[in-house]
């Protein structure tokens, strides 16, 4: 269901100002959704002004000084710190994004706004509970599936049908295109959401796999796959630079080739 | 959804809609659905204008009288960008549904295009009104 405005619980109010050192020249606000599940009351806005000078480029580098030298209590996932984990989407300026792959610079406006990843229950602070995400993922049985006995070797593959991988394969599970999908806010328990089914048409487009079609059966359906209405919100935040959307309508055009 | 732990208390839904900082095509999404509400129920302008002209001239010069008024100009206007917009956006899901125009500069571009269309389309229609004194 459509609901635009927040339920009362999750209403985000005014929260603590920590303000720049003294002496920093080059201070930059950086405005972060706090929620603790142990204390009380609804998420807020924290404040930091920041001495830019302290740390690197990254929005990461910014919350990994917040947490080292100014706020210890603040929490967010990271790993790779390089783009590859996907530990560290949140959404920030707005968009949904890598924070360490993405420069405060770049965020337009005053201060650089981050919160977590959006419509989606809040663990603490900037961390969201994924676990409905993870089990759409499962969903799909992402992995070969095969009849035909197991060769002597490997699984052959042409050059050809390798590269029909290429845009799919390299999706890093972080979310960001799901959680920002209109249509998964409002029909996420239902529909599949953007990086699902980008897996979805990865095992489709694999020549190996041999349950093509019980793979489209399964996602005929009104809501896991056709609640895609080409918003493109997936693909214009995707860090990889991948499209889901246009994945989606491939599986819609496979869908209709297989009955003409 | 996982249910928290025993005792923790309920977990906050994140921002969302009001968060986010909206791309064109995000917007050309909903005007396509809000001008195709807006066109269905312009279509009851249309049925009221065949309904006054059957209903003899009496009616039929209330019912235009009613429409030429400045409010109903108003109206009228929105209908025909409603309706410019909504074809725009029928046109960018036929170039999708030819599996064209997936490419995220070539659906901004296209956004930002269906929009212009209906402001030049709407413009042109009421200046082609205007020019022939049907205002």
């Amino acid at each position: 269901m459509v609901e635009l405005l927040l339920p009362k619980n999750s209403k985000v109010g005014k929260g603590r100002h920590h303000p720049a050192p003294a002496g920093a020249k080059n201070v930059r606000r950086f405005s972060v959704y706090r929620w603790d599940p142990e204390g009380t009351g609804n998420p807020v806005w924290d404040t930091y002004d920041l001495d830019t000078d302290a740390f690197g480029p990254m929005v990461l580098d910014a919350l990994i000084h917040i947490k080292n030298n100014v706020d210890s209590t603040l929490a967010f996932r990271r790993s790779c710190r390089e783009g590859v984990c996907g530990s560290c989407a949140m959404n920030i300026g707005g968009r949904n994004t890598l924070a360490c792959t993405h420069g405060w610079e770049e965020v337009p406006g005053n201060e650089v706004q981050i919160a977590p990843l959006p419509h989606m229950e809040v663990v603490k602070d900037l961390v969201a509970d994924l676990t409905l995400f993870y089990a759409q993922y499962a969903s799909i049985e992402p992995w070969l599936h095969t009849s035909t006995p197991e060769p002597q070797g490997e699984w052959r593959q042409s050059e050809e049908d390798r590269a029909k991988l290429d845009g799919l394969y390299e999706c890093i599970l972080c979310a960001c295109c799901t959680t920002s999908c209109p249509s998964y806010w409002w029909n996420g328990e239902k529909y599949l959401g953007p990086a699902t089914l980008l897996q979805a048409r990865r095992w489709l487009a694999d020549s190996r796999d041999e349950a093509t079609g019980e793979r489209l059966d399964a996602l005929e359906d009104p809501f896991k796959l056709y609640r895609c209405h080409t918003i493109m919100n997936c693909a214009q935040v995707c860090p990889k630079g991948l499209n889901p959307a246009k994945a989606i309508g491939e599986i819609k055009e496979m869908l209709v080739e297989r009955v003409i | 959804m996982t249910v928290a732990s025993p005792g923790a208390r309920a977990r906050p839904l994140s921002p969302h809609v009001l968060q986010w900082r909206w791309h064109a095509t995000m917007a050309m999404s909903i005007f396509t659905r809000v001008t195709g509400g807006a066109a269905y129920v312009g279509m009851f302008l249309v049925g009221g204008w065949a309904l006054a002209l059957a209903s003899g001239q009496e009616a039929y010069e209330a019912y235009m009288n009613l429409l030429g008024s400045l409010p109903g100009k108003v109206v009228l206007f929105g209908f025909t960008v409603a309706i410019f917009l909504h074809m725009g956006g029928g046109l960018r899901h036929l170039l999708w549904d030819l599996g064209k125009g997936y490419a995220k500069g070539e659906a901004t571009a296209s956004a930002w295009g269906a929009m212009a269309f209906a402001v030049v389309a709407s413009m042109a229609v009421w200046t082609i009104a205007a020019l022939t004194g049907a205002l």
